[in-house]
């Protein structure tokens, strides 16, 4: 955090100041580990069977927060009869299918829901990151399944839960993970002893844990804790995501992502025929909470798309929508380049030839489209793959054959334009214009209204059905200024929504309506434009307002700064100590009260219990706080939504030199894989060969770089203060391999071979796991050939392979070779890689097993 | 200079007698330093922005002077970064005034060796003529069993995370019109 969100980070200084432990885990000793109280170095991707240990050690002692968590999760849910655990299966758990390496998870669900009708199909889910659309919810389950709120009943969740991780012990945790047992039981300690009444303790991650094949799983493991202590809703407490990009989280809500449309709708499926289809399989009419509102959302953003022409009696134009039939990510659409199928390309502010996994398959795709559009303030790697690239090197990729067209349009900065980035709280600030951009630099904004304009004028007069979702769009910004620059006012305005007889904004997405009298751009944005005023805009001083600052800038939803911050009172709605209180019951006003915006009905009291025949919102009970969920509770046990089972369990990467000590199964049984030649995977045990690449490498960021490059490497300061590519290695490795500091080296995996400057630290230090050391080591991913400081790029190193549930690639932990000096130039490169190949058995028509256990075969009758 | 000019002169007097006691300010200043304006004083204008690095969105404050960016700080008023800006952060005067900013569209045409210049408007022109070409090549109405599919799998587009959300939207609504399904960003990866 110190490294990649310094200023973040002073925060976590503050609290160090007043008394607060901070302990960091990472493979590497970093800026934060120099900060921290302890730190604790872990081999890459083993953080669930890390965290699953400290989850062991509040089950075992029964540290468990037992009022919150009896309350407000669904520790007390009874799971089915016909469910069975990886600790049962091997490292898989029951409903396996092995020709789709998917579950079906009938048997997962709570006890008398397993055949409810829902019919499941996991595969698709899996092909179009159907778990992406539950940012802002969780997956349906029905309101009301049965309950044993003494936690003692053999299926209750609490209970398999206990049991899933009886084996993470301290003792398998240093086996795994290569963390001395004292120093583990030092973190379980510290943790829970933060926890409860009195203290809360915060959890923070980044790229570093969503960037696996069990990404997903990772931050669940976190969640199971964080629920167990009570940490969830409180001041002090949560799960703190720091994201990348300055409205990474904007573009996720307001998405520029295949599979969703604006506030987590999900886009259609070729199944959901009709627009009524569809919203069933978001609102699910059974179950409890907001989300039951979904045809009222999705109207709102059909009428806000298509304006007069989106009617209740033509389904608000639903047949415009395009449709997914699986997987059409970022991906599946370069592999898709390669072969042809791709004929233009966009990259907006993104260099995937630098900042996506598989170097080379990215820069191969490119080179193969009919054209492509780059729109970024420098000329990136990404725009001058056809001259200046690795594979122009080994003659991959010639000029004078390479047929794509290639269009640079630069574009304006922060400060030539104004507009909104959504940071990493979910907060939405306004940003003022400083001056006009030069040149022929533009913003999207205005890229994007005038290529539509342009291409509506092209259009029309069409009388084919294909034309009428793009004539009927509604598409009339006003604009203004030197360059017709479209107000992004206005837009805001759309995103926030209003009435549409009388233009009116809307100050609450409640005031949204399924009968076409609503526009809503993004549901959950809705309040951000409340009373004609652009909220995001608010500049009070942090100094002149209340810690919460609520009145700095606007968050989603509703301005409110901590999610489900009912679960800041006890279930009688009095804060569980005065030292935390937050959000309260004000039983003399009869409404919910605090420095923030309460996270629940403002005036449905603690006491208040729902007619048996409720749904929706009405189904939340005054003691449900997870008000977006199916059963309004915090998920210990997730009984569906996810592809890779209801707990998270240990695996290894797709690529380790350590067999499971855990399972028989190996690696994730329902990741995502390519497989072509040339996306090979190095060799795990118990395949034969991974010898070859016998070290774990990780790659993360510089403080003075950021991401693929773009906006660092040009800049002259931060090229200066960071000016080349190098490879941290221990002194141990360094001597095992003959590495000098300061030398070159490089680094060799199935896909490539790179070099850099060898830096040799004790900040990375061998790990002892299973009877055997494990040599670490770690490289910045921001280099390439372009910009004032150039070098080798680390992510050509990966192969593709993707979480299951929202497909991003496992970029944060791979298996190499290291070797003394540079690598070889030209064709030459191209036969030492695949002279790695040869040796590590990856030839011919190669599979990488996927099932290493033959529990699925014991498990038949 | 008379003798009082003189002791008064020396810094170490001031540091005694004046309001700086500490050495750190007025008492410090030679006339060189205390005859300098700073160039937030003297700037024209003043945005109040956000930092276009990571996503903690510390506050931002854009000076400008004679139609250009002469400073960049933090912005004491945010109670997310109170002043502080990274070493990114810091130097982002130099990301939108570089000179290795490309300030003109550039044209490769396939097969060529070399970038050409081309005028912004006719860019524009060609780009909406081969979208709307690779949607007429590549249109998918419906499936094998009738099912409606509106879409077209030929045009992809990539990158968002860098934008602002006013832009996120425009682009999702556009190419969803134009039944453009693969919109990816930063998020997936």
């Amino acid at each position: 955090m110190a490294e990649a969100h310094p200023v973040g980070f002073q925060w976590v200084m503050e609290a160090k100041e007043r008394g607060a432990k901070v302990i960091h885990v990472d493979p590497r000793f970093t800026r934060t580990s120099a900060l921290a109280d302890l730190y604790v170095p872990i081999r890459a991707g083993t953080d669930i069977a890390f965290l699953g240990g400290i989850v062991r050690h509040i089950l075992e002692n029964e540290l468990d927060f037992r009022e919150y968590v009896v309350a407000y999760t669904n520790a007390a849910t009874i799971v089915s009869e016909e469910f069975r655990d990886t600790e049962d299966l091997d490292g898989l758990f029951s409903g396996y299918d092995p020709t789709t390496g998917t579950y079906n998870p009938e048997s997962w669900q709570y006890a008398g829901q397993e055949h409810d009708g829902v019919r499941f199909d996991t595969s698709t889910e899996r092909e179009t990151a159907g778990g992406l659309q539950h940012e802002s919810h969780g997956h349906p389950v029905q309101g009301r399944p049965e309950r044993d709120e003494t936690l003692r009943h053999p299926r209750c969740v609490y209970q398999i839960l206990k049991r899933h991780y009886a084996r993470y012990t301290p003792e398998m945790v240093e086996r795994t993970c290569g963390i001395p047992a004292d120093k583990f039981e030092e973190v379980a300690r510290a943790w829970t002893e933060n926890s409860g009444r009195e203290r809360t303790s915060a959890l923070i991650y980044s790229v570093g844990w969503t960037q696996h094949t069990v990404g997903v799983q990772y931050i669940r493991t976190g969640a199971i804790i964080q629920l167990l202590l009570g940490n969830m809703g409180r001041p002090g407490g949560g799960i703190l995501a720091l994201r990348g990009h300055a409205s990474i989280q904007g573009s996720t809500d307001v998405p520029t992502l295949f599979n969703l449309l604006p506030g987590y709708l999900p886009m259609p499926l070729v199944k959901h025929t009709t627009f009524t289809e569809w919203v069933e399989s978001i609102r699910h009419p059974e179950q409890k909470g907001f989300w039951n509102n979904a045809r009222a959302y999705s109207a709102s953003l059909l009428k806000a798309y298509w304006g007069d022409a989106a009617r209740p009696d033509n389904d608000f134009c639903y047949d415009y929508l395009p449709r997914m039939t699986g997987d059409h990510g970022t991906y599946r659409q370069v592999l898709d380049m390669i072969d042809g199928k791709v004929k233009g390309y966009f990259l907006l502010g993104q260099n995937p030839a630098v900042g996506s996994a598989h170097g080379k398959l990215q820069r191969l795709g490119m080179a193969n489209l009919d054209w492509l559009v780059v729109r970024d303030l420098f000329m990136i790697e990404s725009a001058t793959f056809w001259k200046n690239s690795p594979e122009i090197e080994t003659g991959e990729i010639v000029p004078e054959e390479c047929r794509t067209e290639v269009f640079f349009l630069p574009a304006a900065s922060h400060v030539e334009k104004e507009g909104t980035f959504t940071q990493t709280q979910r907060l939405l600030q306004w940003r003022e214009k400083a001056l006009d951009p030069p040149g022929d630099c533009r913003s999207e904004l205005w890229f994007f209204y005038h290529l539509g304009r342009v291409i509506r004028q092209k259009l029309a007069g069409s009388t084919l059905s294909r034309d009428r979702a793009i004539l009927d769009l509604a598409w009339d910004y006003p604009t203004h200024g030197r360059d017709d620059e479209p107000s992004a006012e206005a837009v805001l305005f759309e995103i926030n929504g209003y009435e549409v007889a009388t233009r009116r904004p809307l100050s609450a997405f409640t005031q949204l309506r399924d009968d076409g009298s609503t526009v809503g751009g993004c549901w959950i944005y809705c309040g951000v434009y409340a009373d004609g005023v652009n909220q995001a805009a608010r500049r009070k001083p942090g100094r002149e307002q209340s810690w919460v600052a609520p009145e700095w800038g606007w968050s989603w939803p509703a301005n409110r700064r901590i999610l489900y911050n009912r679960a800041s009172a006890d279930p009688e709605g009095r804060p569980w100590s005065e030292r935390k209180a937050y959000t309260r019951w004000d039983p003399d006003k009869g409404e919910w009260t605090g420095p923030d915006v309460p996270d629940f009905e403002k005036t449905k009291p603690p006491s208040y219990r729902p007619p048996a025949d409720a749904t929706g919102v009405e189904a939340l009970s005054g003691i449900d706080p997870f008000i977006m969920q199916g059963d309004g509770k915090g998920w210990l046990y997730v009984p569906s939504g996810l592809i890779d089972g209801p707990m998270p369990t240990h695996y290894e990467p797709a690529e380790s030199p350590v067999r499971n000590p855990l399972h028989g199964q190996q690696a994730n049984p329902t990741r995502r894989t390519y497989r072509r030649p040339a996306n090979p995977t190095n060799p795990s045990p118990p395949e034969p060969h991974s010898d070859v690449f016998p070290y774990v490498f990780s790659v993360s960021r510089l403080t003075e770089h950021h991401t693929a490059g773009g906006m660092s490497r040009t800049v002259k300061y931060l090229a200066e203060l960071q000016p080349e590519m190098f490879v941290e290695v221990s002194p141990e490795l360094a001597a095992e391999r003959g590495l000098v500091h300061l030398d070159y080296a490089h680094v060799v995996t199935s896909r490539a071979a790179i070099e850099a400057r060898v830096l040799v630290t004790d900040r990375l230090t061998p790990l002892w796991v299973e009877d055997r050391v494990i040599h670490q080591i770690w490289l910045p991913y921001h280099w390439g050939g372009e910009g004032l400081a150039t070098g080798d790029s680390a992510n050509d190193l990966f192969g593709i392979t993707l979480d299951p549930n929202v497909l991003i690639q496992e970029s944060k932990v791979g298996t190499c070779d290291i070797r003394p000096g540079r690598r070889p130039v030209g064709k030459a490169l191209l036969d030492y890689v695949a002279d790695y190949r040869r040796r590590a058995g990856l030839t011919g028509d190669h599979r990488t097993p996927i099932l290493t256990t033959d529990a699925v075969e014991r498990e038949k009758p | 200079m008379g003798v009082r000019t003189w002791i008064e002169g020396w810094p170490v007097y001031r540091q005694l007698t004046g309001t700086d006691p500490l050495g750190r300010g007025a008492a410090a200043m030679s006339p060189r330093s205390a005859a300098l304006t700073a160039r937030t004083e003297t700037a024209d204008s003043m945005a109040r922005s956000v930092c276009p690095y990571c996503a903690v969105g510390c506050g931002q404050r854009v000076f400008v002077k004679d139609g250009r960016v002469s400073q960049i700080e933090g912005d004491p008023d945010s109670p997310i970064s109170r002043g502080r800006l990274c070493p990114k952060g810091s130097a982002s005067k130099n990301l939108v005034t570089s000179e290795l900013r490309q300030t003109t569209v550039r044209y490769r045409r396939p097969y060529s060796r070399e970038w050409e210049d081309l005028d912004l408007a006719t860019a524009l022109d060609m780009i909406a003529d081969r979208v709307i070409a690779a949607r007429e090549a590549t249109w998918e109405d419906s499936d094998d069993e009738g099912r409606p599919l509106h879409r077209t799998l030929g045009i992809s587009s990539l990158g968002g995370a860098t934008l602002d959300n006013e832009e996120n939207y425009l682009i999702k609504k556009l190419f969803t019109a134009l039944g453009a399904l693969q919109i990816e960003n930063q998020a997936r990866i």
